[in-house]
Order: C-alpha cells, then sequence, then structure tokens
C-alpha cells in the first residue's frame, strides 16, 4: 500500500430542508447536515470502506468526493490537487480517472441502448478514441474483463436481456473503459444474490491487483468491509465515529456506536445474548443533530457532563486507530493533536 | 412429541405461461411445531416466497397448487374453500412482506388499516378494535398517539413494526415473515427480530421466516430448510445443519455470505470458489439432480436420477447421491 492518493480535508455537505410555516416567519433556513466534517486519507491501491446505517452520510460524501454534489466546506486533495479549486474545465480528465459505481444495475442502465452504446458512452464524452473500430475494440476489452465472456455476444444485447450480475458487470465495464484510478462503489452488491454477489466482489478484488485501481467501497455490511476493506470509517450522522484498520475495527470495536453495530450483526458464530448490545429508538433526525457528542442520546454508556455538552474530537487512541468518543482512554503520556496535525508532524 | 402445527407434505406449485409450464415448487415437505421458527432460505427464484404464498392460498394469477397436502392443525388448507379460507387467513396464519412502504395504504390512517381486520374478521367493534390496535402497538414498540399517523410519517423501522401489529390483530397462531427486514438497516433489524421472537415466546406464536441471509436464519430460527430451485436440498435443526452441512449448494452457500466474525483470509479463499453458473430455468429444469451443472462434485447419477432426501442425523435430511454410499459406508 502506498501514499495517499487521496484526501478529504474537513468536508461538509448541508442541504436546505424545506421549511415549516414558524421556521418561515422567523427567516430561519434549516439545514440537513448530511456530511458535518469529516476528514479521510485513502491510500493508492486500497480499499476504504466507508460503512453506517441508512442516512449517515456515507453516499453523500462518496458524491461529495466526485464533485457530485456541491460542498459547504472543505476540500478535497486527489494526488496533491485541490479538486474543488478546479474550473469545470480543469476538472474533466478528473472526471475520467475517478469513476463512480452505483448500487442498483436495474435502474441504472438506459433500457433503450445496447451494451454497447452503455458501455463506449464514456468514450464519447470524453472524446477518446473516435474511431468506430477502436472503440469497438476497448468496449470488447472493456466487457471482457468485467467478465462478460464472450464479449461479442454482449454488444447488441439490452439490459433486459441480462440478469443482475450481469448487468452489474456492464456498470463496472462502463466505468473500467476509461482507465479510472480511483472508483467510488457505492453499495455495488446490495441488490445482488449471494453467490452472484460473491463473483461481483472476486472481480473487483481481481481489477485491484491488476489494474492496481484504489476504491472507496461504500457499504452498510460490516460483514463484507471486514472481508474485502483494507480499512475503514464507520460514520454516524455525519460524523466520523471510528476509523482504522478494517478487521481490527470489527474484531475490536472501541466506539460505543461501533461497538453495538458490530455486536448485533448476525453471524455463523453467534455471540452470547449477553454481549449484544441492542441500541434503544432510532438514529435521530439530521435536522436535529443532538448537541455534544450526537450519539449521547442512544448511548449505553454517555456521561452527561462531558458527552451531552462536548463534541468529542476524532483522535489517535490506539495504533492507528482514530476514535471520536469521551470515555475512550487516550495511550498514556499521549498529547492529543488533532488528525491534521499529528500526520503532518509526522510526514514532515 | 406433539403434532406439528403446520405440515407441509410433497407440495407442488406449477405456473401456467405461454412457454410451458414452470415447476416453481415441486415437491416440498416441512413442518411447524407451536413456539418454533423455521427458516426457509435461498436464492431468489428458489420457490421460498412461493411455497409461503402456497401455505396462505394467496398464488396468484396461473400459480396452482398441483399435488401435494398443507395441513394446519391436522386440517388440510388446500381442501379449504373461500370461506373456510377467509377464516384461516389473518386468524389462523398471518404474513408480513419485505416492502412495508407499498403494503400500507398511504391515504388511510395507521389505525384505521389496524383495525380493519379485526372488525372484518372477528366481528370487533370499532372501540374494541381501537383498545386492541393500542395494545398491539405497544407490544410492538411504538407509541400509541402515533397510531392517528399515516404510513408516510412512519420510518422504515416503525413501518414494518407497525406491519408485525397488523399480522398479530387477529392473533393468529403462525406468522410467517417474508424478508420482513430486509430493507432495514442492522440495529432496526435487529430491534425487530428481539421484538418477534419476544412474542414467540409469549403468545406461542410459530413463524416461519423467509431471509437469504444465513446468519440471521442460525441465530432466529430452531430449524431451516435451503431451498434450491424449487426442491429442498437440505433441512434440520439449524445448529446441525449450519455446524456440519451435508449438501454441497449448502456448503457453497455458507462459503459466499462473509461472517462478521468469520476469519477474513480464510474467507477470501473460499469466496474465490464461488457457486459457478446461475439457477436453471424451471420452464427446463435439468434432469437429474437440479444442482449437478454447478456442483463440482457431480458424478454419473447425478446427471440421471433426481437424489433422494438422505437422513444424516437427527432431525437433518440432506439431498445428494454422495450420502447414498456414505451412509453405509
Amino acid at each position: 500500500m502506498g501514499d495517499t492518493l487521496l484526501r478529504v480535508k474537513d468536508l461538509r455537505v448541508h442541504f436546505p430542508a424545506t421549511r415549516s410555516w414558524q421556521e418561515a416567519l422567523h427567516g430561519e433556513r434549516p439545514v440537513i447536515r448530511s456530511v458535518d466534517g469529516i476528514n479521510l486519507e485513502i491510500k493508492r491501491g486500497e480499499i476504504f470502506c466507508l460503512v453506517g446505517e441508512s442516512g449517515c452520510g456515507k453516499s453523500t460524501t462518496g458524491k461529495a468526493i466526485l464533485r457530485l454534489v456541491t460542498p459547504t466546506t472543505g476540500e478535497i486533495y486527489y494526488q496533491g490537487q485541490s479538486l474543488y479549486q478546479l474550473t469545470r474545465s480543469a476538472f474533466r480528465p478528473y472526471r475520467r480517472r475517478l469513476q463512480m459505481i452505483f448500487q442498483d444495475p436495474f435502474s441504472s442502465l438506459d433500457p433503450a441502448q445496447t451494451i454497447q452504446e452503455i458501455v463506449a458512452e464514456g468514450l464519447a464524452v470524453h472524446g477518446l478514441y473516435p474511431g468506430r473500430r477502436e472503440r469497438r475494440d476497448r468496449v470488447l476489452q472493456a466487457l471482457d474483463e468485467a467478465g462478460l465472456r464472450p464479449a461479442k455476444t454482449f454488444l447488441h444485447r439490452y439490459p433486459h436481456e441480462l440478469s443482475g450480475g450481469q448487468r452489474q458487470r456492464v456498470v463496472i465495464a462502463g466505468a473500467l473503459i476509461l482507465e479510472p484510478e480511483f472508483i467510488v462503489a457505492d453499495e455495488p452488491v446490495s441488490a445482488l444474490d449471494l453467490s452472484v454477489r460473491a463473483e461481483i466482489i472476486q472481480l473487483l478484488l481481481q481489477l485491484r491487483e491488476k489494474r492496481g485501481l484504489t476504491f472507496l467501497f461504500i457499504t452498510h455490511d460490516l460483514a463484507l468491509a471486514k472481508l474485502i476493506g483494507d480499512r475503514l470509517a464507520v460514520m454516524y450522522l455525519g460524523k466520523i465515529m471510528e476509523t482504522g484498520t478494517a478487521a481490527s475495527i470489527i474484531d475490536q470495536p472501541l466506539n460505543p456506536y461501533t461497538k453495538a453495530l458490530v455486536s448485533v450483526i448476525p453471524s455463523l458464530h453467534p455471540v452470547s445474548p449477553e454481549q449484544r448490545l441492542l441500541l434503544q429508538g432510532e438514529i435521530p433526525n439530521p435536522r436535529h443533530i443532538p448537541a455534544g457528542c450526537r450519539f449521547h442520546p442512544r448511548c449505553p454508556v454517555a456521561q452527561q457532563e462531558k458527552c451531552e455538552v462536548l463534541e468529542p474530537p476524532l483522535e489517535l487512541k490506539q495504533d492507528d486507530r482514530y476514535v471520536a468518543c469521551h470515555l475512550v482512554p487516550r495511550p498514556e503520556g499521549y498529547v492529543t493533536p488533532g488528525i491534521w496535525e499529528k500526520r503532518s508532524r509526522g510526514t514532515s | 412429541m406433539t403434532a406439528p402445527l403446520l405440515e407441509v407434505r410433497d407440495l407442488k406449485v406449477y405456473f401456467e405461461s405461454e412457454r410451458g409450464r414452470a415447476q416453481i415448487v415441486d415437491g416440498v415437505s416441512f413442518s411447524v411445531e407451536q413456539g418454533q421458527a423455521l427458516g426457509l432460505a435461498g436464492e431468489s427464484g428458489c420457490g421460498k416466497t412461493t411455497t409461503a404464498l402456497a401455505v396462505m392460498r394467496l398464488l396468484g394469477q396461473g400459480g396452482q397448487i398441483a399435488g401435494g397436502q398443507i395441513l394446519f392443525n391436522g386440517e388440510d388448507v388446500v381442501q379449504f374453500d373461500a370461506e373456510r379460507l377467509r377464516r384461516f387467513r389473518w386468524r389462523e396464519v398471518a404474513i408480513v412482506f419485505q416492502g412495508a412502504l407499498n403494503a400500507l395504504n398511504p391515504v388511510q390512517r395507521i389505525s384505521n388499516q389496524i383495525m380493519e381486520p379485526m372488525m372484518w374478521h372477528e366481528g370487533l367493534s370499532a372501540r374494541e378494535a381501537g383498545l386492541r390496535a393500542q395494545e398491539l402497538f405497544e407490544l410492538v414498540g411504538i407509541e400509541r398517539k402515533r397510531l392517528t399517523q399515516y404510513p408516510h410519517e412512519f420510518s422504515g423501522g416503525m413501518r414494518q413494526r407497525a406491519m408485525i401489529a397488523m399480522a398479530l390483530a387477529c392473533r393468529p397462531k403462525l406468522l410467517i415473515g417474508d424478508e420482513p427486514t430486509t430493507a432495514l438497516d442492522v440495529m432496526v433489524q435487529a430491534q425487530i427480530l428481539d421484538k418477534l421472537n419476544q412474542l414467540r415466546r409469549e403468545l406461542n406464536l410459530a413463524m416461519i421466516l423467509i431471509t437469504h441471509d444465513l446468519a440471521l436464519l442460525r441465530e432466529t430460527c430452531d430449524r431451516v430448510a435451503i431451498m434450491y430451485a424449487g426442491k429442498i436440498a437440505e433441512y434440520g435443526r439449524s445448529d446441525a445443519v449450519f455446524a456440519n452441512p451435508q449438501h454441497p449448494y449448502t456448503v457453497k452457500l455458507l462459503g459466499a455470505s462473509p461472517d462478521i466474525h468469520g476469519d477474513p483470509e480464510e474467507a477470501r479463499r473460499v469466496l474465490t470458489s464461488t457457486i459457478p453458473g446461475h439457477p436453471p430455468d424451471l420452464l427446463d429444469p435439468p434432469p437429474g439432480c437440479r444442482f449437478h451443472p454447478r456442483c463440482e462434485l457431480a458424478f454419473a447419477p447425478c446427471h440421471v436420477t433426481e437424489p433422494a432426501l438422505i437422513t444424516r442425523g437427527p432431525d437433518h435430511v440432506a439431498s445428494c447421491h454422495l450420502l447414498e454410499n456414505d451412509t453405509h459406508g
């Protein structure tokens, strides 16, 4: 695993919320703080998993990285280049190098286009390989690489003729044809059956090996994240609660939220019922994010004086493990700088 | 041992289409006792939902029960007339579907929707039904005051809870859940399954849980049936089936399920030997064992004769030719 490929700095994405008449009367402009100040570093060649429950802001983060939604504040550095500072035209090459794969292969393909047209679309958009024959060869190659073999037989078919797994491969081929370096994969296997899922995951792992691709893998499935992820970050209500090596977080979660989440995931090696930490209630409305630690109203160990008042920073608590929680002890004698200070001190 | 609450014997469900007859469920047998939970698992199209719908006699157009018996408390559901069916559904067996948003009427208050079956099926007055609706909401863990709200005011988890409350409205003896928590977040799923398990104990409710999530079955169900292409591949006590899977399909399916407490190295290794190919077209199923075209261990008999269910232990059967010699040897 190499150097830092992509860095997310203090990213915030706030959406305007619909106003109630009372709010309108007081001239308030309520916002939904979908992503509320996150920092990430993704290394070249790794699979970085972003996990969390619905509405935690993981998909929005993925889209913001690719400039598919407008951030409120923050910066994305790709190989040191700030993506948000680029003009539209200067950003175009990055559109090609950074690709996205969506969840639902049933709605993300145009039903009226043939597979060849769908896969070649990116080439047309970027004006690559203008020759007809050349373009067809590229499509064949991408289909083959995505595991649709023999590729020729797929060229003139339509999405409805394909199974769910095959459609997801078409989506992947459409991304691959642009020879990307970095792929945001948003729940790419959630809609698929077990055996098909396994095939697609295998394909993604192979692509990383062969092409040295880097992935931001967004999923709600922690078991899957442990299986394929090098590192992961757990999000809750727009913030990162814990981040570090994937397997170590899941085997030994430190943040109370991560602990609870891991404990209730069904397993073939079930934990004893006493070890299950069932949280009460549901995730609060992101319009009204609780003060202090945003997890405190549901946290089994929250302390009034600290957790309800002060937002815990994401700080280093163990080897390579950053946790946002007042109650997780810091290393002995360790003066905690913020994540960025620590990093810059280490590298400079 | 008491007689099972539900006993399905050699159930066959065929669908007629323009291209011919599809044997969606082909000779499925299982039983569920009071207070017990049975899990039906398998990939899309394996017939697990159709089996459940057949138990409730809710097969849509073109579908018909072509053979077998569905004994509920000793009575054959297949023979029920319309009037008996009306009493059977909801009062004896109820079902919770996956998409609660689609199953609830958006322009009616939740309270009306919960009260309706009670008034229809049990002839309760609106007042009585209203009181029971309040009890039911408490039972599934939603505040009473939210009864008068509309479905869009509920979160996904609450809608699913409301669906469960509705299914329990007429105090059924058997509850069928068709992927009842699949669309929900893990914490909400855990909350709902806890609630279902609690109800099972308190009301001695029997349950059939349909899901593709094997780990979920492992944790909730006493018994499991693994289905493949309309047939039961393996059936038995869940601890036995998961500790010691016998059918090659079960083994592969378990290998393809990432496990939170599993060893990732091991899991990645297993993942590279996934199940090749696709489930067969049920309009034209392969001869012999329906799994043989995808089975690495298939040998001569698998291409020709259909394997029978072979006993592999107390309360544990699997249908595979490989196990035949094994029993004697």
